[in-house]
C-alpha cells in the first residue's frame, strides 16, 4: 500500500513538471504582454520608456525556456515570485490573502451540498417516481437551468432590498470596527448566507442526481435481494448494504473536487463584492499577470494530482476488490 | 473584472482630478436640500470603487481606482480648480521669468506629512528626481523631459529651469508629492512598487490619513486632523470594491453605499421614482473621455480624405447618443470638450446626410454599379472589418449602430469583437487593423502631440491610425513651447478646424459622467470639473450622521 502511494507520487513529478511547462508556454502564446496593461494606452500620456523598462524588469525579453528555467528554478525554492502587477508583491502573499475566505465559502458549501445530496438522492431513489422524486426532479432541472448571477440578484432584491434581512454583497458591514465581538461575528455570517445559498443551489441539483443514480443501481443488485432476504429491516439494508455501496462513486466525485476547493467562482465572486480566488485570477489573466496565474496553476495542479491519488486510495480502503487486484497486478 | 466602459475608455488620467472633470455640471435635484446648513464634523462617507486599487505611491500606477484614493491622500504643488484653472496647492505662489524659461515655487510653511515631519523643498527635487529616475517604473516621466535643472534654493523656495520653452510646465507640477525621509531608499533603487508605503501605511500631506486597505474588499481612510488647509468635516471615507455594477446599484438602494458612478441606463431610467429622488442626489457632467471611429489611414480607401468625411456624414451622432448613452453623451466635434478654454465651436460640421455621404464616396470613385446596394471601385466591393474590444456593451452598440448606417450608403462592415489586450497587441500595435472603436482619455491640458503628431506612429506610440499632416505637425509643435496661453489658444483652434476638415478619425461623442451621492451629503457644488473637488467641504448634518467615526 505504500509502496502504491510512493511510486504514485514519484510518477506525478514529470506529470506536474509536463502541466507547467505547456502551461508557461500557453500563457506566453496568449497575445497581449503584461507591460501593455500597465502603460497606461488609452490615455495621451502614454510612454513607450516604462514599457521597456519593465520588460527588462520581469526578464520578458529573454528567450521563453530561459524565462521557465528561472521560473522552475526559483519554484523548487518555494519562490513564487512576486506579481507583475504595480503593487509588486510576492505571489504567495497575494494568494494566501484570498485563500481563507474561498476556502471558507467551498468548504461550508460543499459540507451543505454533501448533507443534503445523499439524503436526497436515497430518498428519491428509494422512492422512484413517487411525488418527492419528481418535485426533486423538477427542482434539479431547475437547479441547473437558472443562471448564478440571475439567481444571485434576485436573492439580493428580496433579502437585502425589499425586506432588508440580510446584507447585499461584501464581507463585512462598514460598521464592523465598532460592533461587539460577538456582533462582528453574527455581521461575518450574515454576508455568506446569499453566496453560499446561490453556489449550493447549483451544486446540490447535480450531486443528489449522482447519488440517485448510483444508489438506483445499487438497490437492483442480488446483495440486496438477498439482505432482504434474510430478513433485515429495509433501514439496515438501505442505510447499511445499499448506501455503503453507493457512496463509492461519490467518493470519485468528492475527490475531483478538492482542487475546485481553491478555485473560487468568479461569478458569485463579483457579484457579492467577495475578495477570494476566483477575482484574484480572472484579474490576473486580464493583466497578463503571469507569476500569479503560474502561482495558482501550481497548486491547482499539485491539489488535482494529490487528490486523485488520495481517491485512488480511499478507494482501495473502501473497496476490498480493488486492493485485491492491486496486489495480483503486482505480483 | 474591471472591464466594463472602462474597458473602452482604458485608464483615464486625471492627475489632480481626483476622478473627476467635466463640464456644465447640472444637478438635477438642486431641491434636494444643498441648502445652507453649518458644517460639523463627523460620519462616514462610503463610495463604491469599481475595480481594486493596484496600490498607493499613485505616481507608479497607471489605473483610476488608484488616482481615486490616492487624490486623497497626496497633494502636488499645483493642482486645477473647480473652472479648471491651475491654482496653487503645496505652492503659495510660482513665477515665470519672461522667456518661460525659469519657475520658481514658493511653497507653502504651515504643511506636514502624515508622519508630522514637514514638507520642504527637498521633497520636492526628490518627487522630481523620482520621477526622472530612469529606474522608475512611471509612465508620467515624460512630464519631466524638458526640465534642465530643479534646485532647492531655501527650504521653501524650489526654482526650476527649462531647456525651452514648455507649456505643460506647469500643469505637470501637480504630480503627488512623496515624502523623501520615507522613500529615498526605495526611489533610488527604482523599487517604489516594492516600497512598504505602497501598501499599507502610505504618507502624503493630503486632506486624509490612510487607515487599512483589504484587498479587493475596501480601503479605510480617515480626516488628517493637520491638514494645512483645515480638517475635512467628513470624519472616515470607506471605498467599497464592488465588481458588478447591478450589485453597486442595489447597494445603493438599500443605502448600503452613499456614492458611486451610474451606468446610463440605471440613471435614465431606474432611478427615476421618488424614493431613489428623496434619499440621492444625481450629478451629470462631461468626462474627460470621447469615443472614436478610428480608420488606418495606411489603407488606401481610407487615406482618401472624402471617404472619411463621407462617414462622418453617414453616421447620425445624435441618434448614436441616444441609442447608446440614451442621451448621456455630448457630440464631439473634435478631440477637446465642450465648455473648456481651447474648445473651438467654429469647426467644420458634419451633420448626418446620407445623400451627401454617398456623393462624396462617388467623388473617389465608389459607385454602386449592378445596384446590388454594395458600393464598388474598379470592381473591388466596399467592405472592411469592425475592431473593437470585449465586455463593452456600450462599444457593441456603437459598432452595430455605424455598422447600419453605413449600410445605408453601401458599405459593408463586419464586426469583430477581441478580447482587449490581445486586440491592442496583435492588432492596433502592428496596424493590423482596417477600423476599430476607440475611446482616448484626454487631460486638461489641450497638447495632444502624441497622438497627430507624425513622428509618433512607430509601434509603441499613440499616432496609431498613421496620421501625417505638416500643418498639424506645426500647430502642434507650437502649441507646446510657449506658456502664453492666448498664443497657445490660437494655435489649437486652428488645429481644430483642420482636424474636423481632415476627420482623421470620426469624433463621436464625450461621455457623461453620472455619479450620484446620498441626499444627506451636504455642500457639493457641481462645476465643470466635476463633484469631487471640494470633498474636504462636505459635510452631514448632524441629525442626519449616519455611522459612528472614528
Amino acid at each position: 500500500m505504500l509502496g502504491y502511494a510512493l511510486r504514485r507520487l514519484i510518477l506525478a513529478i514529470p506529470l506536474l513538471v509536463g502541466i507547467t511547462f505547456v502551461s508557461f508556454l500557453v500563457i506566453h502564446l496568449a497575445p497581449g504582454e503584461p507591460t501593455d496593461m500597465q502603460s497606461d494606452e488609452s490615455s495621451t500620456r502614454s510612454d513607450a520608456k516604462v514599457r521597456q523598462l519593465l520588460v527588462e524588469t520581469y526578464g520578458l525579453d529573454k528567450p521563453l525556456h530561459v524565462q521557465y528555467w528561472n521560473w522552475v528554478k526559483r519554484l523548487v525554492r518555494l519562490d513564487f515570485g512576486r506579481s507583475f502587477s504595480p503593487d509588486a508583491r510576492p505571489v504567495l502573499q497575494k494568494i494566501a490573502e484570498r485563500l481563507p475566505i474561498t476556502l471558507l465559502l467551498n468548504i461550508v458549501e460543499l459540507a451543505i451540498i454533501v448533507m443534503l445530496a445523499i439524503p436526497i438522492g436515497v430518498l428519491s431513489a428509494t422512492r422512484q417516481y413517487s411525488t418527492f422524486d419528481k418535485i426533486t426532479t423538477v427542482f434539479v432541472f431547475v437547479g441547473f437551468a437558472t443562471p448564478d448571477f440571475w439567481l444571485a440578484l434576485m436573492l439580493m432584491i428580496l433579502f437585502g432590498v425589499q425586506l432588508g434581512w440580510l446584507p447585499i454583497s461584501g464581507l463585512r458591514s462598514p460598521t464592523w470596527e465598532y460592533l461587539a465581538f460577538w456582533r462582528q461575528q453574527w455581521d461575518f455570517v450574515g454576508h455568506l448566507v446569499l453566496p453560499i445559498l446561490v453556489a449550493t443551489f447549483g451544486g446540490l441539483a447535480g450531486f443528489s442526481r449522482y447519488m440517485r443514480q448510483s444508489m438506483l443501481e445499487v438497490v437492483r443488485q442480488d446483495y440486496i435481494q438477498s439482505a432482504r432476504a434474510k430478513g433485515l429491516s429495509e433501514g439496515v439494508v438501505i442505510g447499511k448494504h445499499a448506501l455503503r455501496n453507493a457512496l463509492l462513486p461519490i467518493v470519485t466525485v468528492l475527490g475531483l473536487s478538492l482542487p475546485g476547493l481553491i478555485g473560487g467562482s468568479v461569478i458569485v465572486e463579483s457579484i457579492f463584492a467577495i475578495p477570494g480566488m476566483g477575482q484574484l485570477m480572472v484579474q490576473a489573466v486580464f493583466e497578463r499577470d503571469y507569476p500569479v496565474i503560474m502561482g495558482n496553476l501550481v497548486i491547482v495542479a499539485t491539489l488535482t494530482l494529490v487528490a486523485n491519488l488520495i481517491a485512488d486510495l480511499t478507494y482501495s480502503l473502501v473497496d476490498p476488490r480493488i486492493r485485491v487486484a492491486a496486489r495480483r497486478g503486482r505480483r | 473584472m474591471r472591464r466594463d466602459v472602462l474597458r473602452l475608455a482604458g485608464l483615464l488620467l486625471l492627475i489632480a482630478l481626483a476622478g473627476c472633470g467635466g463640464e456644465a455640471d447640472s444637478p438635477l435635484d438642486t431641491a434636494a436640500g444643498q441648502g445652507a446648513a453649518k458644517p460639523v464634523y463627523g460620519d462616514t462617507y462610503i463610495e463604491a470603487l469599481q475595480g481594486n486599487i493596484s496600490g498607493l505611491i499613485p505616481n507608479v500606477l497607471t489605473d483610476g481606482p488608484s488616482f481615486e484614493v490616492a487624490g486623497m491622500l497626496y497633494n502636488g504643488l499645483v493642482k486645477y480648480d473647480k473652472d479648471l484653472n491651475l491654482v496653487g496647492e503645496l505652492a503659495e505662489s510660482w513665477q515665470y521669468s519672461r522667456d518661460c524659461l525659469d519657475l520658481t515655487f514658493k511653497l507653502r510653511r504651515n504643511v506636514q506629512w502624515h508622519d508630522h515631519t514637514p514638507f520642504t523643498a527637498a521633497d520636492v527635487v526628490f518627487t522630481y528626481d523620482t520621477m526622472v529616475n530612469p529606474k522608475t517604473p512611471t509612465a508620467y516621466g515624460g512630464d519631466f523631459k524638458a526640465v534642465e535643472s530643479v534646485d532647492a534654493v531655501d527650504p521653501y523656495t524650489v526654482h526650476v529651469r527649462y531647456k525651452h520653452p514648455n507649456a505643460k510646465a506647469l500643469q505637470s507640477w501637480s504630480i503627488w508629492m512623496l515624502p523623501k525621509h520615507l522613500l529615498e531608499s526605495y526611489a533610488r533603487e527604482g523599487k517604489l512598487r516594492e516600497a512598504p508605503q505602497n501598501r499599507s501605511d502610505p504618507v502624503g500631506t493630503g486632506p486624509y490619513k490612510f487607515k487599512e486597505w483589504k484587498a479587493g474588499e475596501k480601503v479605510v481612510l480617515v480626516a488628517n486632523p493637520d491638514y494645512f488647509d483645515g480638517r475635512p468635516y467628513i470624519s472616515r471615507i470607506v471605498y467599497r470594491i464592488i465588481p458588478s455594477s447591478a450589485t453597486t446599484f442595489l447597494e445603493l438602494k438599500a443605502k448600503g453605499v452613499d456614492g458611486a458612478k451610474l451606468t446610463a441606463l440605471q440613471f435614465k431610467r431606474q432611478t427615476e421614482y421618488p424614493a431613489f429622488r428623496k434619499a440621492y442626489n444625481k450629478y451629470q457632467y462631461a468626462a474627460n473621455v470621447y469615443v472614436y471611429l478610428g480608420m488606418n489611414l495606411r489603407d488606401a480607401r481610407f487615406a482618401d480624405r472624402r471617404v472619411r468625411q463621407a462617414f462622418a456624414h453617414a453616421i447620425n451622432k445624435r441618434e448614436l447618443i441616444e441609442g447608446v448613452r440614451l442621451g448621456l453623451a455630448r457630440e464631439a466635434t473634435g478631440p477637446y470638450k465642450p465648455g473648456t478654454w481651447q474648445y473651438n465651436p467654429n469647426v467644420h460640421q458634419y451633420p448626418y446626410d446620407p445623400g451627401k455621404a454617398r456623393a462624396l464616396l462617388a467623388e473617389a470613385g465608389w459607385n454602386d454599379k449592378n445596384a446590388d446596394g454594395i458600393l464598388t471601385r474598379n470592381g473591388v466591393p466596399f467592405k472592411f472589418d469592425l475592431l473593437l474590444a470585449q465586455g463593452s456593451d456600450e462599444g457593441r452598440k456603437v459598432a452595430e449602430i455605424i455598422q447600419a448606417s453605413l449600410k445605408d450608403i453601401g458599405v459593408q462592415v463586419e464586426i469583430r469583437v477581441i478580447e482587449w489586450a490581445a486586440l491592442l497587441k496583435e492588432y492596433i500595435k502592428k496596424r493590423n487593423f482596417e477600423a476599430v472603436i476607440l475611446a482616448w482619455g484626454i487631460t486638461p491640458d489641450p497638447d495632444q502631440y502624441d497622438i497627430w503628431h507624425s513622428s509618433k506612429t512607430s509601434p509603441d506610440e499613440l499616432n496609431r491610425i498613421g496620421y501625417a499632416n505638416p500643418e498639424v505637425d506645426e500647430l502642434l509643435e507650437k502649441g507646446r513651447s510657449t506658456c502664453v496661453e492666448a498664443d497657445r489658444k490660437k494655435y489649437y483652434d486652428r488645429l481644430q478646424e483642420v482636424l474636423a476638415d481632415d476627420q482623421p478619425i470620426v469624433f463621436l461623442y464625450f461621455r457623461d459622467g453620472l455619479p450620484v451621492v446620498s441626499s444627506r451629503i451636504r455642500g457639493i457644488v457641481p462645476s465643470p470639473i466635476g463633484i469631487n473637488y471640494n470633498f474636504n467641504e462636505w459635510f452631514v448634518p448632524l441629525n442626519l450622521h449616519r455611522y459612528t467615526a472614528g
